[in-house]
């Protein structure tokens, strides 16, 4: 089905199933811990050997000497697989660094080896018994030292419009800060975990994985074997936000291991090994300069951002956003990426808007106060319903402004004091902060295949993946409401490489265009039913689980009674997301206190004001905003990734040493959705959620903070000791 | 893991015994700390020896008014115990701000004050680490050391003890029970079970080889309003950056007719000068100053003195009511 004109009315718009806020379809499987994660699959081949995988010691080098002798000999050891072994590998499309390091060393904790045990502990063990003597080189590890040596990215140009320097010098009232932003680490439950086996020169890898079709491509490409003998298999993941984009060691060493070995393999990376072997998301130093008139028009604004990633890498997108949120005629991004010798930086949950709003939306709440005006209004101001790069070029749906007016009615902004450390309760200070929130809605190809049975069952298969989100349960209701049968006559199978090849997960474009593909395939099998049935006439109804046309009526079971019907399509779209801007809009508020003796910063009350297309099902689009929200708390006041500058590693690799949020660090959450349905996005009317809750976040907490104590942190996460200096005075 | 052997010992001197006698051997009780240690490898013990069976998991009263904790009395139990709570609220404070409810249901009071350091670098066999590999170095010392000491360190070590509960028994001045490998039984003041790292970070203890703790005595109450506030990044479950464990009579001149405090996220061990007990009427400010009047902060860390003084001024606060 190709979308190339807005959608009209269609089966969507009845709303008995879409829409309506829905249980998870696999929440049994999931609260009674049977829904079957990769590590976990003993049923699916017989005789499993156990791989642990040695990471490097370095981070720049090479290997000068291996000795995997004692390894070799250790009880229960079955194969060492190590690059001088592993035999000629490439490189995935996707992944910057190679997967198994040696002789050179890429960063540290690259994978240089793995052994293969009858138990996990035997391979552990004898992984201890490796000796790798190492010739370390220096490399660069600090980005504000390489900062001036970073480069314009391939592909990445500047972008300017009008004469940003000169408009800049005119304004009469000029913000100019530098915010940074550190290396964050997806940190999701379930580790990176494959179990690998092979079937003569085919390969099956049952895996945890947010992009099936990707990762057979590159698969393919790093073992330099034909996609057709892959197959990959993710039906259940437990949390990805971008760390499970890609292939990564667990798939290749589980890979190597069970040809070697001769039987299936399974690994999965240790939590210690998961920080500095995967990706994780690249420190920002940005810099914002924002000119306005007397009367808050803002004439000039620029945001350059530097970040650094290995040879061949990128740059993080901090600017973008930039580019689109606000007016103003004379307007300047730059992004600038350094060599750095750090693991590879790459996506995370809002890749660019979530790190490049925790910079932009500070230095909006600073520009409102010297302009002596209100942050919201100020917003309101600068508000576009085009895209300020390409005056003429709309957006679809744009509800900014709603969404910060409705946020502020709710929260009671009004009894907020615009003049910081105004606000005490006893002990504790308090402020309210606010921010924008911003994330594109992008639109992909995606696939699925339909069957109904003669018992009228409709089963869903399609390789898109659920990865915590609630992908089931959307695409179940879809599928019932395009079929007219009820929610549980639909079964949805996911995440398998043998199904048609889908949109995927990431970016939030999950929802819109993987529910948009079930649909073009439903209105497929729609065609087949009635044209098994009989019904010629043009438009016939399917509802409560029969199919009228002119006065009759079939059970949609009949269709099926000589054998299962069968439709695969997919959907694919035209230029509109060319046409118009496509993007979705929040106002986050964060109520926060500070304690005015430790400085210690905790949350009150959070709210998110979501304007992003028609919402496919609120339950789980909650639960997503909601989850994002918890993320961009971590991001504003604890999260970071600690850069050990001489040794080249993040330090604090595990649950202990990289905090995240807690329950107690969480308090009242609400989140609204504005109603919203965007016919430009797909016949979905739908766009995405899931990032769209954490872009903003960040500032919020940090515009917070400064309302309650006046000190305006820049540099994330916002700890006690970046406060402490400037608390009142103890009696 | 490396592979080992496990026994369940008969007595607190059988443990003991077979503690001094085996070589590599370890006690094992909850397992909260040891475990994830032997999962890195960082602990590798030959032998287990578990002590979980021995009836020391009993609170008992003691003739002179005080209190008997097991060494195994689990940190829930422990926290919970109504006379720990009438008489000795800053222990049942300290043990609810520490770990998680998980964690505190199995760990016990003689692990708890046994547990090791958290320092990053420790964590991380590929790096140099005079506790885990003595004389490889430290590589927290110009590394990461936000969290790490800031008095009582040396050249070789930055750690920190990481207890909260043992900030409290340091406070109210408890007395180690030990039975030693020959049968016989002491008792050591809390002050003097850890030692400061110096140029041997790797021996933590005055214990002997198989020397195990059998109970925490506490003295009889002392009374005061007994507070513990404990300072981190997130609201729980986190390491102290710095805490405060501090037993306060209000009254008198400034409100304060005497206290005790000692520190905890600051040193090698739960940090008590009693000498700087007595500038208590002066406030915070001189009672930090003679507390951290050795401190050799890094440059991550040297916000912890500061915090320290602030965070006590505000206990101070708060005890006078």
């Amino acid at each position: 089905m190709k979308f190339d004109t807005p959608a009209a009315t269609n089966p969507i718009d009845q709303l008995k199933v879409v829409g309506k806020a829905t249980d998870r379809i696999d929440g049994p499987l999931k609260t009674t811990g049977t829904a079957p994660y990769a590590y976990e699959r003993h049923d699916v081949v017989a005789n499993q050997a156990y791989g642990f995988i040695v990471g490097s010691a370095i981070a720049k080098g090479r290997i000068s000497r291996m000795d995997v002798a004692a390894a070799k000999a250790a009880p229960g050891v079955i194969a060492v697989v190590t690059a001088e072994n592993a035999g000629t590998l490439g490189k995935g499309k996707w992944n910057t660094a190679v997967l198994l390091g040696g002789p050179e060393i890429q960063h540290y904790h690259q994978a240089v080896a793995l052994v293969v045990a009858e138990t996990f502990e035997q391979a552990r063990d004898a992984a201890s018994l490796i000796r790798v003597d190492y010739q370390a080189e220096a490399g660069a590890y600090d980005l504000a030292a390489a900062r001036d040596g970073a480069a314009v990215a391939k592909g990445e140009p500047d972008s300017t419009v009008g004469d940003f320097t000169g408009a800049y010098a005119a304004a009469p009232v000029q913000l100019d800060a530098t915010y940074t932003t550190p290396d964050q680490g997806h940190a999701m439950m379930e580790p990176h975990a494959t179990i690998a086996a092979w079937n003569g020169d085919k390969l099956t890898l049952w895996t945890a994985n947010q992009m099936i079709n990707w990762g057979v491509k590159d698969v393919s490409q790093t073992l330099n074997i034909p996609v057709e003998n892959i197959r990959l298999i993710s039906p259940y993941i437990g949390g990805g936000f971008g760390g499970k984009l890609f292939v990564r060691s667990d798939a290749l060493m589980a890979a190597l291991g069970a040809k070697v070995a001769g039987r299936p393999v399974k690994v999965a990376l240790t939590r210690p090994l998961m920080f500095n072997n995967t990706t994780h998301r690249p420190a920002t130093i940005q810099r914002i300069r924002i000119g306005a008139t007397r009367e808050g028009r803002i004439t000039a604004i620029g945001h350059e951002s530097w970040s650094g990633d290995l040879p061949g890498g990128k740059p993080e997108t901090a600017v973008q956003q930039t580019r689109l949120l606000y007016a103003g005629a004379n307007r300047l991004t730059a992004m600038r990426l350094a060599v750095l010798d750090l693991p590879e930086g790459n996506a995370m949950r809002a890749p660019g808007e979530a790190p490049g709003l925790m910079a932009l939306e500070i230095a909006m709440d600073e520009m409102a106060e010297k302009l002596g005006m209100d942050p919201i209004q100020f917003r309101i101001l600068n508000d576009t319903q085009e895209d300020p790069e390409k005056p003429g070029r709309p957006y679809s749906q744009r509800q900014l402004a709603e969404c910060l007016r409705q946020g502020a009615e709710r929260f009671g902004w009004a009894k907020r004091n615009p003049k910081p450390a105004s606000m005490r309760e006893g002990r504790w200070l308090v402020g309210m902060g606010v921010a924008a929130g911003f994330r594109n809605n992008l639109v992909t190809k995606s696939a699925a295949r339909v069957r109904l049975d003669g018992q009228g069952m409709v089963t869903v298969e399609t390789d898109m993946t659920d990865i915590g989100t609630g992908t089931y349960t959307i695409i179940a209701q879809t599928a019932a409401e395009t079929m007219g049968v009820p929610l549980d006559k639909v079964a949805v199978r996911l995440g398998d490489s043998s199904f048609p090849v889908s949109c995927g997960s990431g970016g939030q474009w999950g929802a819109n265009n993987s529910t948009a593909g079930v649909y073009a395939a439903c209105m497929k099998l729609r065609q087949a039913v009635a044209r098994k049935l009989g019904f010629n006439a043009a438009e016939p109804q399917f509802a409560d689980g029969h199919v009228s046309s002119g006065g009759h009526t079939m059970p949609l079971a009949q269709a099926a009674k000589d054998g299962e019907l069968v439709a695969e399509d997919l959907i694919e779209y035209g230029d509109l997301d060319k046409k118009y801007q496509q993007s979705t809009f929040a106002g986050h508020f964060v109520e926060v206190v500070v304690d005015s003796a430790t400085g210690e910063i905790r949350l009150r009350r959070m709210l998110a004001v979501c304007a992003a297309g028609r919402i496919l099902n609120p339950k789980s689009a909650r639960s997503q905003v909601i989850g994002a929200m918890t993320m961009g708390a971590g991001a504003a006041l604890m999260e970071e990734l600690a850069v050990d500058k001489r040794r080249g590693f993040f330090v604090n690799h595990d649950l202990a040493g990289y905090e995240v949020p807690v329950h107690a660090d969480i308090p009242h959450q609400e989140v609204v959705f504005l109603d919203e349905v965007d016919p430009i996005s797909s016949p979905m009317k739908a766009k995405g959620v899931g990032e769209l809750g954490i872009c903003g976040v960040g500032a919020a907490v940090a515009n917070a903070v400064y309302n309650a104590i006046g000190v305006r942190v820049r540099d994330y996460p916002i700890t006690l000791d970046k406060v402490l200096d400037h608390l009142p005075e103890m009696t | 893991m490396k592979p080992f052997t496990y026994e369940r010992a008969t007595s607190p001197a059988d443990a003991a015994a077979k503690a001094a006698s085996i070589p590599g051997a370890r006690f094992i009780a909850g397992g909260t700390n040891l475990l994830d240690l032997m999962k890195l490898q960082i602990e590798t013990p030959a032998h287990l020896i578990d002590v979980n069976g021995l009836g020391l998991d009993k609170i008992e009263e003691t003739p002179d008014g005080g209190l008997r904790i097991g060494a195994l009395v689990r940190n829930t139990d422990l926290a919970a115990d109504i006379r720990v709570r009438r008489h000795y609220g800053v222990l049942s404070r300290a043990l609810v701000a520490g770990a998680s409810g998980q964690l505190r249901n199995v760990a016990t009071t003689a692990g708890n004050l046994l547990q090791r350091t958290r320092c990053p670098y420790f964590y991380d066999p590929n790096q140099p680490c005079n506790k885990r590999q003595p004389g490889s170095g430290c590589s927290a010392i110009g590394g990461i050391s936000r969290q790490l000491g800031v008095v009582g360190t040396s050249e070789a070590c930055i750690a920190t003890h990481p207890s909260d509960m043992a900030v409290a028994m340091r406070v109210l001045d408890a007395m180690v029970e030990t039975v030693r490998p020959g049968g016989a039984t002491r008792a050591i003041p809390i002050a003097d079970l850890h030692r400061l790292p110096g140029d041997t970070p790797h021996v933590e203890t005055t214990l002997e080889q198989g020397e195990l703790i059998t109970a925490v005595t506490l003295p009889k109450p002392v009374g005061g309003v007994q507070l513990y506030h404990k300072v981190r990044d997130r609201a729980s479950y986190a390491f102290a950056l710095v805490s405060v464990a501090a037993i306060v009579q209000p009254g008198g001149t400034n409100g304060i007719a005497w206290g005790r405090v000692a520190l905890g996220g600051v040193a090698p061990k739960p940090w008590r000068v009693e000498a700087a007990e007595a500038h208590m009427k002066q406030g915070a400010k001189a009672v930090t100053a003679g507390l951290l009047a050795d401190a050799r902060p890094t440059a991550d860390n040297r916000f912890k003195i500061k915090l320290a003084e602030r965070t006590l001024a505000a206990v101070l606060t708060e005890a006078r009511g």
